[in-house]
Order: structure tokens, then sequence, then C-alpha cells
């Protein structure tokens, strides 16, 4: 643990055996197959993998919107399977930020709201709320456009709220999935750039993509096939 | 997170659709105002009836000889007996109705008079040894369709009524102008009358009064007016003030002939005794008839009688009006439920990315109650608003009559309707999976 450069702590991620089946006899499908796989704390990982190899329902329990069949899924030391129901949205909220493809930004809702609103489902107050809102918005580079609806900003600049929002809790996981799939190569490269300053400042970084521009930013790259791990690579740093 | 963060996204959810939240709006909205008009017209209208009935005196009791319908009734009543009882509670209404028929009815346009109440029963009322209760007792015969004229004016009374000075009393009649006539005017048979405000003003003119000392011909006749009854107002469609009062000695000798009594006015000591001398009444009348209760050949109203008929029946029709309107209001709670449902449906990616970053049951189900109850609560406040303006105008000759009970009643209503509507699409919309909201396109 100690080659990866980052002091001993418990992993954020420790997946172990963890299967998912749906259906069940002939029809039955193992989307994920069986997969072992531990995130350290201050980690780039880029998870690859063709459609249908399983990427993304690993990626819906990694982030505790589905759970598996089987095996266990540690987030962050606490084991997800204990969770009842009703709590996995609060540990959601805690511990991991969410960056989707399609932006998913509340339609018709300022940007600062947007960014406001996980703090609000933790119950913080408004002006402390309004407080770190706003300095997610800056760390993104988008202080100027805090008053803007999400129909009024540019996909890189809608990708970058959704960015401050998935910050602002001060999670333990960024987690995103395909995060430049919808943007143009300009606003890709500032996406990714502030994946890269993130996590230079330290945080825990999960990008689910199938491209490799993507994934040259991350610091190990794990491949997927047919639901199973097909090879895990770490890079010394990234370029 | 706090109610009120929730309640500032459901505004801002209802706000987002604002047509189509106010056509929803609209069905609560028209539901609570009908509830409260409605309602309204019905108090209105048991109100109007109320003050029209205690017009006629509430000690006041009225002896009608039945006709031939009532004689159906009263062997029914003892049919049940068995063969003698029901032939001889048959016999006598029969006898009745064929009495009528042969030679002392007298018929005068549509009314009909059987002849089984004489002046000979009214003066066995007034008997104090058989009926102490009873005050003052005035025999009445009515004529339709006289026709009044003066100097060239021309007017159709529509009640004329020949009776004695007692009447006055038990009708709760003043005279506005000159004097009632009197016991001597009665026994002399003298041709007077008091002239209703109406049956004056078309005849002379101005306020009518002047009236006074004049003679007028009714069908011909000539009766000197020696007063004007003060009015007393309508009852709906019907003008009170459209009769005329002479004594019944000279209205027998000239318009109605010497047939039976229309009826007999009888008023009791007291509002207590009412009831009393109902009872005196009965036995007085079934001795001099030879028939009882049940076979009875005439009826007695009193005006609490009449008055609680009519309450109830006008409760009646205040039930049937307000629970068509309640309908309306369900009807309005389904079309909240139905677009809640279809807003649910089209925010299921919202819902699902307001539980992927951490919004738990209790916040969506709070979120999209709220706003199921802000659509029925401003359909709500609108509609009250609306029922409470409607109801100061006049609608189908009823003055309205906002009951509070009403306006707190479909408020509430509406705005369970609201909460009970609701629940179903935010519990749906709480039960979503953020993993299949996310993916809904």
């Amino acid at each position: 643990m100690t080659l990866t450069g980052v002091p001993i702590s418990r992993p954020v991620i420790a997946l172990a055996r963890v299967t998912k089946t749906y259906g069940s006899g002939d029809t039955e499908v193992h989307a994920v197959a069986g997969v072992d796989l531990v995130v350290e704390r201050g980690e780039y990982v880029a998870i690859m993998g063709a459609s249908g190899s399983g990427k993304s329902t690993l990626m819906n329990i990694i982030g505790c919107l589905d759970a598996p069949t089987r095996g266990r899924y540690r987030l962050d030391g606490v084991d997800v399977r204990r969770i009842a129901e009703h709590q996995q949205s609060k540990v959601r909220n805690r511990k991991i930020g969410f960056i989707f493809q399609s932006f998913n930004l509340i339609p018709r809702t300022t940007a600062l709201a947007n960014v406001e609103l996980p703090l609000a489902y933790a119950g913080v107050k408004p002006a402390e709320r309004r407080r770190r809102a706003l300095a997610a918005l800056d760390r993104v580079g988008l202080g100027d456009r805090v008053g803007h609806l999400p129909s009024e900003l540019s996909g890189g600049q809608q990708q970058r709220v959704a960015l401050a929002r998935a910050i602002v809790t001060d999670p333990v996981l960024l987690l995103a999935d395909e995060p430049t799939g919808a943007l143009d190569s300009r606003s890709t490269e500032g996406v990714l750039e502030l994946f890269a300053e993130l996590n230079a400042a330290g945080r825990t970084v999960v990008v689910i993509t199938h491209e490799d521009d993507v994934a040259a930013h991350a610091s190990r790259v794990v491949r997927m096939r047919d639901g199973l791990v097909v090879s895990d690579t770490r890079r010394a740093a990234a370029p | 997170m706090s109610l009120t963060e929730s309640a500032r996204f459901a505004v801002r959810g209802v706000s987002a659709n604002k047509l189509r939240s106010s056509l929803t709006t609209l069905g609560i909205l028209i539901g609570v105002a009908a509830v409260i008009i409605l309602v309204a017209v019905g108090t209105g209208s048991s109100a109007a009836i109320q003050t029209s009935i205690s017009k006629l005196g509430s000690n006041t009791l009225t002896v009608n000889a039945s006709q031939g319908g009532t004689g159906g009734r009263g062997g029914g009543g003892v049919g049940g007996f068995g063969g003698f009882g029901g032939a001889g509670g048959g016999a006598r209404p029969g006898g009745t109705g064929f009495g009528g028929a042969s030679s002392t009815t007298v018929s005068s346009g549509t009314q009909i008079r059987s002849a089984t109440l004489t002046l000979d029963d009214a003066q066995a009322l007034t008997d104090k040894a058989q009926a102490p209760d009873v005050q003052s007792v005035a025999p009445v015969v009515s004529v339709s369709s006289v026709v009044a004229t003066y100097a060239g004016a021309k007017h159709t009374v529509s009640t004329f009524t020949g009776t004695s000075p007692s009447y006055l009393v038990n009708d709760d009649d003043s005279v506005q102008a000159g004097v009632p006539f009197s016991n001597a005017d009665y026994s002399a048979h003298r041709r007077v009358a008091l002239l209703g405000v109406t049956v004056a003003k078309d005849l002379v003119g101005g306020t009518g009064l002047s009236a006074v000392g004049k003679t007028v011909q009714f069908n011909g006749i000539g009766f000197q007016v020696v007063g004007i009854l003060a009015a007393k107002g309508s009852t709906g469609p019907q003008d009170q003030d459209d009769r005329v009062i002479a004594p019944l000695s000279s209205v027998r000798d000239t318009l109605a002939g010497y047939g039976s009594l229309g009826s007999i006015s009888v008023k009791a000591k007291s509002a207590a005794t009412v009831a009393a001398a109902t009872n005196e009444v009965e036995a007085i009348l079934n001795g001099r008839h030879h028939v009882t209760t049940a076979t009875a050949d005439y009826t007695v109203f009193s005006a609490s009688s009449i008055l609680s008929a009519a309450t109830s029946s006008t409760q009646t029709f205040t039930v049937l009006l307000a629970s068509v309107a309640a309908i309306s209001l369900l009807v309005g709670g389904i079309g909240v439920m139905n677009i809640m449902l279809v807003t649910v449906t089209e925010r299921t990616r919202e819902i699902g990315i307001r539980k992927a970053i951490g919004a738990g049951k209790g916040d969506i189900v709070g979120q999209f109650l709220i706003e199921a109850v802000l659509l029925s609560l401003f359909g709500g406040v609108v509609g009250v608003l609306v029922g409470l303006v409607g109801s100061r105008f006049t609608i189908v000759g009823v003055q309205p009559v906002v009951a509070p009970y009403s306006v707190g009643l479909a408020f509430g209503v509406a705005v369970a309707v609201g909460l009970f509507f609701g629940l179903y699409p935010a519990s749906r919309a709480a039960s979503l999976r953020p993993i299949d909201a996310l993916r809904y396109e």
C-alpha cells in the first residue's frame, strides 16, 4: 500500500467477489460476475470497457444506486449491505459526489440552487449552504454564472456545475459516469483538467469511460469484459 | 431537510407549469365555490320560508276541510286492523266525496271546498269550557277571481277573504290607515272592506292610502273601504298584499253564498298551548262530525307544523345541493391526482437526480405532497372568494345566506382532498429506485 505514496488508511472502495445477476434460470445474466477491487484514498481510477462489459452495473453498485446480488462492498469502511435502504440516500449524500454523462442538473433551477441541493438534503443551514456552494462554483471556474439556469449554460459549463454539486459536500469519492460523453473536445479538456486538479488536491476519483483519452488522465486503469476485471494497470503519474 | 425547503421546491414545481396548475386549481375552485354558494342558496331559501311562515303567527291554527284524497289516507290507516275497520274507514270519506259532488260543495274556479266546516263548528270552538286554550276563533270563506273596480281602474284580487274581526288578531294583521271593521259591522252585515296595499295602489294609485272612505265594486257589488292593511311583503312569487278582507256575513250575502266555510282560523292563548288547543279543537270537531282522529274529515295546521315541515324539506334540499357540490369537489380532487401522476412521470428523472444526491423518501413525499396540497389550497382560497362574492347575488329569486360552516367545511375538504389524492402520486415518486429513475427518458 505504501507503494502508491498515500498514507495507510481504510480504502475508499473495497469490493470482494461482488456479483450482480439479472433474471433467473435459463435467462440468468451475470452483469458483474465476481469482481474484487480496492481503491485507496487519493487514487484516480478509470474503469474501461465496451458496452455490455458490466462497467455501468459496477458503477451503480459503487455508487450505492444498486445492491450487489452477492459479495461484499465496503464504502469508506462501511458495509453497504448493512445499511437500510432509507439510509442509503444519506450515504450517497455524504460519501459520494456523482457526475453523469447527461449532467443531470435540475431544470429551471439556478446553478447556485443546483449546487446547494445536496447540502439542503444534508440539512445544512441556508447561509452556510450558500457560502459553500459559491466556493464550489468558484472552484470550477463558474463564480460569475451562479444565477444562470442550466438552459442558459453550455454543455461544458453545465458539467462544471454538476462537478461543483459533486464536490460541495466534500465526499470521499467522486464517481463520474462517462463525464465527457456529451461534450466537445475543448470542454472535455477543461473538465478533465478539473478532475486532475481535484485529484491532485487529494480527492479520490473514479471515472467510468470507454474513451482512451479520458483514461489517459487516470493513474490507474481497470479494464472489464463480460462482467470481469481483465486488467488493472497503474501508472506512476498522470500525464 | 426542513418543511420550508420542501415547500420551496413545491412552489417551484407548481409555478413551473402555470397553465396546467391553474386548470387543475380550477376544478377545486369550482367545487369549493359550488359548495358555498349552493349551501348559501339552501340556507337563504329556508330563512325566507321561515320568515314568511312566522308572519302567519306562531299561535295560530288553521282548520281545513279535507278533500277526497284524505279519505284514502284515513281508510288506509284503519285498513290494517281488518275488514271491519277498513270498511268503516273507507265509508266515511267516500261519503264526504259524494256529498261534495252532489250539492253542498261550492266550487269557484279550481278551488273545491268540502261542506264539512260550518259556522256552527266555528261557534262551537269558542266554548270556553271545552276549549280553554283557545283565545279567539274566526270563520273564513275565500272567494277567488274577484275583480275590483273603482273609477275605471280594475284589479283582480288574488285572495278575497270573508271573516270575523278576530281574524285580524289571529293573522297578526293591522291597519295602517282607517279602521278595522268591527263586530257591529259584522252583525249588521255591512258591506265594508279592508284592502291590501297592492289592491289599493292599483285602484287609486299613489300609496293607496287615499282609498279609505271610497266605495269599490267587487264583481259589481259595492263595498266601502274602511281601512288599508299594513304591508306583509311577498313570499317568492306570491304577493301577500294582494288581498281584501271583509265581514263574513256580508260576503256570504253577496259573493260566496251560504255554503260551507273554507277554513276556521283559531288562535291559541300562547305558543306553549298550541298543542293543547289543537287537541281541544280536534276533540270538539270529532264530536260534532262523529269521526275519530284517524278518520277525520278535516285537518288542523299550525304555523309551527308548517314550519317544521318546510324546514325539513329545505334541509333535504340543502343537503341535496351540498352533495352535488361535494361531488364536484371530489372530481376536482381526482383532477389533482391525475395531474400529480403526470407530474411525477414527467419528472421521474428529476426525482432520480434528487435521490442520487441524497434526497430521502420523506423529502420526495414531502415535496410532491406539498405540491398537491398547494394546488388544492390555492383552489380552496380562490373558491372561497368566488363563493362569497357569488353569494352576494340573488339566485333564482333567493337571496343566499352564507353559512359559515360551509366555508370552513368546503375549504377543509379541499385541502384534505389535496392531501388524500396527492398521497398516492407522492409515494409513487418516492418509491422510484434512483437507478431506474435516472435511466428514464
